[in-house]
């Protein structure tokens, strides 16, 4: 295991060229170029600020962030990153099957190489949100930032973990992807991005303490949109912990069912 | 150390799921339980204890039916999979040509798919630059390096492939059939290239189907049956004795009287073999009788070779004419020849009869041949017309070349002196 892992250091260029042809592949012949990336995120933007502001504008209207769009954003700008790697990560070594079997590879680096074109499009949506909160009149730089690398780390070894679980396993149970796709949409709701763990009720407060995006979520607006200093660092190292641990788990039954990809996919 | 050390290795493939080839989870669920899920259903063994090794600077030719697990030992040799059991060591940098080109991004230039297939395939960022120059003069791609490779026909896409895997500069290059797929001057550009390897004292382990490869570029074969070795050693030794079992396996399938398609042998490549004909007159049975009165599928060179033909009428027949035509295995005719043609005149046959063309001395060079064998009317129209149905093969001590051995002598006058045994080619 400790071998392999030496290995997928050593092909860490390769992931890096890799990602760029992906973004490449994906934005050659498109007007808009990267920008569609954020048209989904941006589209949800708009949605569910129309939502929430205005036609469910009633008795707790007053009680939410204002401005509430930029307060959005700071959720499904990580949340996209998120979901659209996990959900990538379920039919990566499907589709790339061509490579497993006919060229030696280590075969992880191809639900990295997800994970990390997810983070990039993350890392240009911030400047996307830099811009946004520019409009908004909104200090954009703040002692908080220091904190951001951090929790990106954190959410990058929890997508990663997850990553590596999900692409194996989806070899051998290939409805796993179906499955994913609804269970995501549960837990974006159950995610306090369209509304601040505060709006939950005391009863259910144990439930999104157990979620691990809750945590990444409250932290992304800690240090994005509140004001005041982050003192969330607390459950972050928790959480920071349990992502490890999950990495290191994912990657050992990743490596544990390497030998029956090459047959399956 | 040999280059390449093959122990006892076993491969078995497991088959998951009960009616699927993959499974759901949900199935998993219910008949109790994910692990037990990944408990196999059924296996096949794919190799069942292979041992050979390959010496550094070797070439080793792999032979075998389809589904012989050629392909399966070649991916264990280059790291694709592991063994089921037993043992494979390859000493230095291994590149395998399996499918050309396998990564290729069809959206982005030629130039960056080099790059990352380069990386792939172990090459470093700068070792990929140092030789780019080469593989794309190899490939012969020109200004189409920094067109999407959407846009390259087949053949700039294969050589484009071939071209980054052999300047991988691998200590042991790998190669499954892929010089199939090419054109003849992409064939011979890469067996250019097998040969500078060999030059440069690299090892190569190939695995094909042309025989004719395998006797004329590998120090060593390997006959692969059923995920077993059944030979090893000398190229031509391993090749005839795999053609006589193929041939033997085609006699045995012409033993029934309604003649089935023959079993396709690997030099059936070349010219469509088959039978037709109106079964007025049908051939029971194509013997091939050596020297020694033996019948067989291998004459040495100069020998003699009978060829006896076990032929019945179905009604009597005033009409008709027999004939025999030897081919190369790529379909070449070296001798065709019946009894029309050579002035003998039919005047009566009915029931079983035999005719036989004995052969004084076969003066062909050492390789695969195959028999038309046909008994028609004189205006050509068929009774039964046997196409190429039968292979054997000559073998020779001399490596000489070409198809017709004519008797020859070597004589040197004057101030020439050379020494060895004075033959008359025949040996």
């Amino acid at each position: 295991m400790l071998a392999n892992l030496r290995q997928v250091f050593r092909y860490r260029a390769l992931i890096s060229s890799l990602v760029a042809r992906e973004l490449k592949a994906r934005y050659r012949g498109s007007v808009l170029g990267f920008f569609w990336t954020f048209v989904n995120p941006l589209l949800l933007l708009g949605i569910y600020t129309f939502v929430f502001t205005v036609v469910l504008s009633g008795a707790r209207a007053g009680t939410r962030p204002e401005p509430y769009a930029l307060f959005l954003f700071c959720g499904i700008l990580p949340w996209t990153w998120f979901q659209s790697s996990l959900l990538e990560s379920c039919s990566v070594l499907i589709t790339g099957g061509n490579l497993i079997r006919k060229v030696l590879f280590p075969a992880e680096i191809l639900p990295a190489v997800t994970v990390f074109t997810g983070l990039v499009n993350f890392l240009l949506g911030l400047l996307v949100f830099a811009a946004v909160a520019i409009y908004y009149g909104r200090p954009v730089v703040s002692a908080d930032l220091v904190w951001l690398p951090a929790i990106v780390v954190v959410q990058l070894a929890l997508t990663l973990g997850l990553a590596l679980l999900l692409s194996s396993l989806t070899v051998h149970f290939r409805d796993l992807r179906d499955l994913l796709g609804n269970l995501l949409t549960l837990w974006f709701w159950g995610t306090p991005i369209l509304y601040t763990v505060s709006e939950v009720p005391e009863r259910f407060r144990w439930v999104f303490a157990l979620n691990p995006f809750t945590h990444l979520a409250a932290a992304y607006q800690e240090i994005l949109f509140f004001d005041g200093r982050f003192d969330g660092w607390r459950p972050l190292l928790v959480l920071g912990g349990a992502a490890a641990l999950l990495l290191v788990f994912g990657y050992f039954v990743f490596d544990r069912l390497r030998d029956t990809l090459a047959e399956e996919v | 150390m040999p280059a390449v050390e093959v122990r006892d290795v076993r491969k078995i493939y497991r088959r998951y799921g009960r009616r699927k080839s993959f499974g759901t989870l949900k199935s998993a669920l219910l008949s109790g339980g994910v692990l037990k899920h990944l408990r196999p259903d059924s296996v096949f063994q794919a190799l069942d204890g292979v041992s050979f090794d390959v010496r550094p600077g070797a070439t080793l030719g792999i032979v075998g039916r389809n589904g012989s697990g050629k392909s399966s030992l070649l991916k264990l040799i280059a790291g694709i999979g592991k063994p089921s059991a037993g043992t494979i060591h390859v000493t230095g940098r291994v590149s395998a040509l399996i499918e050309l080109g396998a990564g290729f991004h069809p959206e982005i230039s030629g130039r960056e798919n080099v790059f990352i297939n380069g990386m792939m395939l172990g090459l470093s960022k700068a070792e990929v630059a140092r030789r780019f120059d080469d593989i794309v003069a190899f490939a012969e791609l020109g200004e189409f390096i920094d067109e999407p490779v959407k846009t390259y026909s087949s053949g700039m896409y294969m050589r484009l492939g071939f071209a980054v895997a052999i300047n991988v500069d691998p200590d042991v290059l790998l190669v499954d059939e892929v010089l199939a797929v090419g054109d003849e001057a992409f064939t011979h550009k890469c067996l250019e290239k097998f040969a500078d390897f060999r030059r440069q004292g690299k090892t190569i382990v190939l695995v094909t189907h042309t025989l004719d490869l395998i006797t004329r570029l590998c120090d060593e074969a390997l006959w692969l049956d059923a995920g077993r070795v059944r030979a090893q050693g000398d190229p031509k030794r391993v090749v005839d004795a795999y053609l006589t079992e193929v041939a033997g396996a085609e006699d045995r399938s012409q033993a029934g009287a309604p003649l089935p398609a023959a079993v396709a042998t690997a030099d059936s490549a070349a010219g469509a073999s088959g039978r037709w004909g109106s079964q007025d007159a049908v051939i029971e049975q194509v013997e091939l009788v050596r020297h020694d009165g033996q019948p067989g599928h291998v004459f040495e060179s100069g020998q003699p070779m009978r060829i006896r033909v076990r032929v019945r009428a179905a009604r009597p027949l005033q009409d008709f004419v027999f004939g025999i035509g030897l081919f190369t295995a790529d379909g070449v005719c070296c001798f065709g020849t019946n009894t029309q043609i050579e002035g003998r005149v039919p005047r009566e046959w009915s029931g079983a009869g035999t005719f036989i063309v004995d052969i004084d001395r076969l003066d062909l060079v050492a390789g695969a041949y195959r028999l038309d064998v046909a008994v028609h009317r004189q205006d050509g129209v068929p009774y039964d017309y046997h196409r190429l149905l039968y292979s054997f093969r000559v073998s020779s001590p001399l490596k000489d070349t070409g198809i017709y051995r004519p008797r020859h002598q070597w004589m040197f006058e004057g101030g020439i002196g050379i020494s060895g045994s004075d033959g008359d080619g025949a040996a």
